[in-house]
């Protein structure tokens, strides 16, 4: 045997997946079921107490689900990932790991307004305080360390601008900070970018965007990095390091090695909070994974030229995408994502507010939805959308100001994308 | 031996070629890591051991502990050390004075001596440091993915049918060399003193 490391595209489709024991069936089964029988008491009792691997009942963990975790630990270079039912429950899990009531995180302001409110509202309610840092200025979360500082959030390329953030220098604060670097990579995907190979301790992302691919099912997914030293935390994370009640008093970060974050994840928060997956959620994003490094290799060269052409139009005011080499954030995109800048960037129109509820209401082949990511194209305006519950100020300063419009290029021929934009500008 | 990485193949052909296993440091309390491993590895078919002096006259899974090494009088395929690294050199100048010598001097995750480590290849044993058969087992059987953890494997054969726990099994490929980046870096960072 050799140890030859297969690379990216083979791994999208292998990872995690083999042929199923007893049916020798090739694509990965719907274990659609909730629980699974035990082959005896002792057998049950050891799967309880963590003692052994396997399968008990899906909101803890299921076989198709295994497969879709281990092929996106995989594909970011992670040690473990665990599958949950949204982005949105992505972060709430992990977080819950991380804060008790009256800690504070990091977050970057540019993030997607789901989060922002999330974030803002219904986190307050747990008691954990965001304090936010602007990504194009690495002091700002410096200065926003304090002692309750539990963690560091950002987004690898920010929705909704498509700008790229600096997550090396970032990773570098939040080392000195002594908390894990989380990093939300849903609008770059490991194949443009894999924030671990950056000094990312988590990385996390909403499996209903490119991951998924094809706009068909909501999912989310942590994964660990096994980089943080938990041990050497003293007792900041209890989560992790204190004898857990739950579990007879065995400590999870010395129990799971590398792994204890995305099993915390799993026994403590998935168990407890309970946003599952659904397996055949997790199966059909599975097949999206399978062609990921196509779709987005195409959706990247799609919006490049796009942009392009909307640099172009007398129109269009600006242009936010960190392909064109005029961009601001150009410099972080060769260094960060050579393979091109993603497929979801905002412009902004000389005619403002009227003209972005136009261009939208005129388009014709990309579709007025709130998601990014989908094989179709997509286009929202979201001053008046999803940033709509930010005041005017927030909304600037998150990159949704009320001229800009965003759209997520799709994989049609890129002549027709820019052919329905050219109708729907002279419209 | 470079010791921050193992191919696979060497964590393999160990857990492959070793049957007789002495536990340093197993534990009998059900929640300890070493009695996870220990229990694990029993049901896996290895014939284990409990070494530990503070635990004589008990029993663990109905296999009495022994006080040291040369308490156990037959011969010994690997020792596997579940104490920390500053306690390894000792167990393994035990380990070196047993005839016939163990082949493998195993510690767990968490530990490293790199000069114990020296004198016992120096002596001809194989060493693995800082990692868990029981993971190891579970990685290179598959096992370990339903927990959704990284196997480092791929394969295009039919998985074996796990009866009573997965068996380690020869066809599966090698996805990272054995070699833990991430795990690498944190190992780096934590002797980094800022």
């Amino acid at each position: 045997m050799t140890d030859r490391a297969p690379g990216f595209a083979t791994l999208a489709i292998h990872a995690g997946a083999q042929p199923d024991p007893t049916t020798g069936a090739r694509a990965t089964p719907i274990y659609q079921t909730t629980s699974f029988v035990f082959n005896d008491a002792d057998h049950a009792a050891s799967l309880f107490g963590l003692q052994a691997f396997g399968n008990i009942y899906t909101r803890i963990g299921n076989p198709t689900n295994a497969v879709l975790e281990e092929r996106v630990a995989a594909l970011e270079g992670g040690t473990a990932a665990l599958a949950v039912a949204s982005g949105h429950a992505a972060q709430v899990v992990a977080l819950q790991q991380l804060l008790s009531p009256g800690d504070e995180f990091i977050a970057a302001r540019k993030l997607y307004g789901g989060s922002i409110n999330q974030f803002t509202h219904a986190f307050k309610s747990f008691g954990w305080n965001v304090v936010w840092a602007d990504t194009d200025d690495i002091a700002s979360f410096e200065a926003a360390v304090s002692p309750r500082t539990k963690a560091i959030f950002i987004e690898s390329i920010a929705n909704p601008g498509g700008t790229i953030t600096d997550i090396e220098a970032i990773a570098q604060v939040a080392r000195k900070a002594g908390v894990p670097l989380i990093v939300d990579n849903t609008l770059a995907s490991p194949y443009l970018i894999r924030p671990i190979d950056h000094g990312a301790d988590i990385v996390l992302h909403s499996l209903t965007k490119f991951l998924g691919g094809h706009g068909n099912s909501i999912g989310g997914i942590i994964v660990d990095a096994g980089t943080f030293d938990w041990a050497g935390s003293g007792d900041k994370y209890p989560m992790l390091t204190q004898p857990r009640p739950e579990y007879h008093g065995i400590r999870i970060h010395e129990t799971f090695g590398n792994f204890a974050f995305a099993i915390a994840c799993r026994v403590l928060g998935l168990r407890d909070l309970g946003p599952a997956l659904s397996p055949f959620n997790a199966f059909m994003i599975l097949t999206g994974i399978e062609t990921l490094p196509l779709r987005v290799q195409k959706h990247s060269d799609n919006a490049k030229a796009v942009a392009e052409y909307l640099s172009k139009h007398p129109g269009v005011a600006s242009v936010n995408y960190a392909g064109l080499p005029e961009d601001k954030y150009h410099a972080l995109a060769r260094k960060y994502c050579p393979k091109g800048a993603g497929a979801v960037f905002t412009f902004s129109l000389k005619g403002g507010y009227d003209a972005g509820v136009k261009l939208v209401s005129n388009l014709k082949l990309f579709s007025h939805l709130a998601n990014v990511g989908d094989t179709r194209s997509l286009v929202i305006h979201p001053a008046s959308t999803t940033h709509s519950q930010l005041d005017d100020a927030a909304k600037i300063k998150a990159g949704a100001g009320p001229d800009i419009v965003r759209i997520s290029v799709g994989i049609e021929d890129k002549e027709d994308l820019i052919a329905d934009l050219e109708q729907a500008l002279s419209a | 031996m470079n010791h921050d990485t193992y191919p696979d193949d060497y964590i393999r052909g160990i857990l492959n070629g070793v049957k007789v296993i002495a536990m340093v440091g197993a534990s009998p309390s059900e929640i300890r890591p070493s009695f996870f491993a220990f229990k694990y590895l029993v049901q896996r078919g290895y014939d284990m051991i409990p070494v530990n002096p503070g635990h004589v006259g008990k029993s663990l899974m109905g296999r009495p502990f022994v006080a040291s090494l040369a308490d156990i009088g037959r011969p010994l395929d690997m020792v596997d050390i579940f104490r920390s690294s500053q306690h390894i050199m000792p167990v393994v100048d035990e380990a070196l004075k047993l005839s016939p010598l163990p082949k493998v001097i195993w510690m767990q995750l968490g530990a490293r001596d790199d000069a114990a480590a020296e004198k016992a290849e120096a002596a001809g044993m194989k060493v693995v440091m800082n990692r868990c058969p029981k993971i190891e087992y579970g990685r290179l059987s598959s096992e370990i993915s339903w927990m959704g953890v990284n196997s480092r494997t791929i394969s295009a054969k039919r998985a074996p049918i796990p009866t009573q726990g997965m068996r380690l099994s020869l066809n599966r490929t090698s996805v990272g060399g054995g070699a833990t980046t991430a795990a690498d870096r944190a190992a780096k960072d934590r002797s980094d003193p800022t």
